[in-house]
């Protein structure tokens, strides 16, 4: 483009920003190299495997969440049941796809997200039930995608205080690699390793700022 | 949509690589490194601190490091990552504007820190809201956007736990991941008790009561936020996802519940593809808060309808950056992923503190990156005095997740500071006096007798300062002992020599 006064041009900023990086980056060099790839993209053993579930109990548990093992899906609905009465929870929210089996013997009252809630009703409820995407061992993290039905919108996981989540053994990976393939990354995606935490007084770990301050997984895995 | 931005310009500037602008002075200090450490270190409390909480976050880092089995070869592949970033950088954020221009975003590009902050200011003007609510961003400190807002009549509430404990004692950052690493647990409260109106008077220092605190007196604002305003830790190109990696929760409350979020990133946080956070997301949070995994990491790729804001815009910052990625070395410094373990290894960092850096990139990479994005302009450029603030001992090297060979970016730093001369320095002249007292034998014990006269000035076992032009400058940031009674030379003409 040409501007106004004669010996001067118009330029966009993304236009000066991408020509001011293109001279930069040839003038300090262009060539792409290798990225050596030679870190464990597969895990120590097969998701869902009872050691890489031992690990997730283990990793889950040391970030100071409260895992509840089951062996069965059928079982699911009572260990919600009595960890909701046991946290005193009146009311809790579930996304619209949350398997009804999960609720059959569950005695609050649930607020299914459909129509969505405003923020205030999520606020006034006291716990909010899930399931999760994929779960990582090593790390003790599992991952929540906002697009699936037994997930929700993230705001569902962020405003009520006590979270649980429940995670099937075949959704368990053993590492990082693992589980960032199995995840869609156009969908909003949040990544939960316990409950909220702080280091950012003398950098110790301390649980529950704004998010959840706790977290209850409910793990259904076979025993070996 | 693309913002134009559009503005006149001389032809010759089109293109050039350029240093930052800086319009609150938040990359260069006020002052030279070795004047405003003198003073910090004179501040015990404050090394006390600093040495409490480095200490701890080396013991937890070198723990879950030690966990991993492949971390060689994962830092191994953060270094080729970043490398390959840099030389395809304009390539991949064309790619990246696209995917998320495609997905609903708006994007916007900045030249400078002053741009970006206007571009900032006029959204959210655009939204007609009086406050913002921020999550912890490195970029929107670096341009002082919560100043420009201030000057518009908008206020930004920082959100991050230490973040609010500095906007809180009007105070500044002194480290990328715990800003308030300065203060200890009962200063915490004091700060607390005296300036958040509706806290419990008898709050005690616990961190779980503070953190308490602090949680009560944001949870209002957060649910009634109508813009957030973040920072990025890492943008995928060919999907457009961005990621923000955090613990609190405060970063979700900013990212999930305001209707519109604007989003400040530095050029250099791309990577090319998803698969690529496989490796950052398990070296940054090891590397920086020693865990495992942090928290929360919060990704998303547009605007998601039913999900999160419903208008999202996008700065792409440059401000200096293109500067930086124009050396061949330096570019390094862009690999930067912010996780801070070169500050708590760093024996000058331990001591001095993040605030003697005047920068908000502080320790061993601020101190090669900020010179770099703000550029040495002459002699007494205090940014130039950033690269000297090292011993070169190289432990921010074996920390550094990503390999950035800090030590290597000194030395060379240090060289560029010296070609900065435009006149010479008591040091150049005093190397130029030592060559020609070197240049023969005779000249050399001549000038050993003289040494002799250092004895004089030194009385406590150290020179602190002699008379003459230029010496204050370099005695400024030096001591040196007091010159022995004989020299080896004149002990071995003594004891060895023919005409014992």
């Amino acid at each position: 483009m040409v501007g106004a006064h004669p010996g001067t041009v118009v330029v966009s900023a993304r236009d000066e920003v991408l020509a001011r990086l293109r001279a930069a980056r040839d003038a300090g060099g262009a060539t792409a190299p290798e990225v050596p790839r030679e870190y464990r993209r597969s895990g120590t053993a097969p998701p869902g495997s009872a050691e890489v579930v031992d690990r997730l109990v283990e990793t889950l548990t040391d970030y100071k969440a409260t895992v509840h093992r089951v062996a069965d899906e059928d079982d699911v609905s009572a260990t919600i049941a009595d960890i909701l009465e046991n946290a005193g929870v009146t009311t809790f929210v579930a996304p619209p796809g949350l398997p009804a089996r999960w609720l059959g013997e569950v005695t609050a009252r649930v607020r299914p997200d459909e129509p969505p809630l405003s923020v205030a009703k999520l606020d006034a409820v006291d716990a909010v039930v899930t399931g999760a995407a994929v779960a990582i061992a090593d790390t003790g993290t599992f991952v929540l995608d906002a697009l699936a039905p037994d997930q929700g919108r993230r705001a569902i996981t962020l405003v009520p205080d006590h979270h649980v989540c429940v995670v099937r053994a075949a959704d368990v990976v053993s590492s990082v690699p693992e589980g960032i393939a199995r995840l869609d990354p156009t969908h909003p995606l949040t990544f939960v390793s316990g409950p909220s935490a702080t280091s950012d007084i003398e950098l110790d770990r301390v649980e529950g700022v704004h998010g959840p301050r706790r977290l209850d997984v409910v793990l259904v895995a076979p025993r070996a | 949509m693309t913002d134009p931005g559009v503005t006149d310009l001389g032809v010759t500037d089109l293109g050039m690589p350029t240093v930052a602008s800086d319009p609150y002075g938040h990359l260069r200090g006020s002052e030279p490194f070795p004047v405003a450490a003198r003073r910090s270190l004179a501040d015990t409390q404050l090394r006390q601190n600093l040495g409490h909480a480095t200490r701890t976050i080396r013991a937890k880092r070198a723990g879950v490091v030690a966990e991993v089995d492949d971390w060689e070869e994962l830092r191994r592949a953060g270094e080729g990552i970043k490398a390959d970033v840099m030389a395809r950088l304009p390539e991949l954020l064309v790619q990246f504007e696209e995917a998320v221009t495609a997905r609903g975003g708006v994007v916007h590009w900045a030249r400078d820190a002053v741009e970006a902050n206007r571009i900032v200011v006029d959204l959210v003007r655009g939204t007609g809201a009086q406050e913002v609510v921020k999550v912890k961003s490195m970029a929107t400190q670096e341009t002082g956007l919560n100043e420009a807002l201030g000057e518009a009549g908008i206020a930004a509430l920082e959100t991050d736990l230490a973040e609010l404990i500095v906007q809180l004692s009007d105070d500044r950052p002194s480290h990328f991941l715990v800003p308030a690493i300065h203060r200890n647990r009962s200063e915490i409260r004091d700060i607390f008790l005296r300036e958040m109106p509706d806290v419990d008077p008898e709050l005690t220092d616990e961190p779980r009561l503070l953190a308490m605190a602090a949680r009560a007196h944001l949870r209002r604002k957060f649910l009634s936020a109508r813009v957030g305003i973040s920072g990025v830790n890492f943008a995928v190109a060919d999907t457009g996802t961005i990621s923000v990696v955090e613990s609190e929760g405060n970063g979700r409350m900013c990212l999930t519940l305001p209707d519109t979020l604007i989003t400040v990133m530095g050029v250099e946080k791309i990577v090319p593809t998803w698969s690529d956070l496989e490796v950052f997301l398990q070296l940054l949070p090891r590397s920086s808060t020693g865990e495992r995994m942090n928290p929360y990491t919060s990704t998303w790729s547009g605007v998601t309808p039913g999900d999160g804001p419903q208008t999202f815009h996008l700065v792409l910052l440059d401000n200096g950056r293109s500067n930086v990625l124009a050396s061949p070395d330096g570019r390094q410094a862009l690999h930067c992923i912010r996780c801070s373990a070169c500050l708590n290894v760093c024996p000058v960092y331990e001591r001095a503190g993040g605030h003697a850096y005047g920068s908000v990139y502080p320790g061993p990479i601020g101190a090669v990156l900020t010179p770099q994005l703000t550029g040495i302009q002459g002699t007494d450029d205090v940014s130039a005095s950033l690269p000297y603030a090292s011993t070169l001992c190289g432990a921010c090297f074996d920390a550094c997740p990503v390999r950035i060979d800090i030590p290597h970016l000194l030395v060379q730093q240090r060289a560029a500071a010296v070609d900065a001369h435009t006149r010479p320095t008591t040091q150049d002249v005093a190397m130029r006096a030592a060559a020609a007292a070197m240049s023969s034998p005779g000249r050399f014990s001549l000038v050993e007798r003289a040494l002799k006269l250092g004895r004089l000035i030194g009385r406590s076992g150290r020179i602190r300062s002699v008379p003459g032009p230029g010496a204050a400058a370099w005695f400024g940031a030096r001591d040196m002992p007091t010159p022995p009674a004989e020299t080896f030379r004149q002990w071995w003409a003594r004891t060895r020599g023919p005409s014992s």
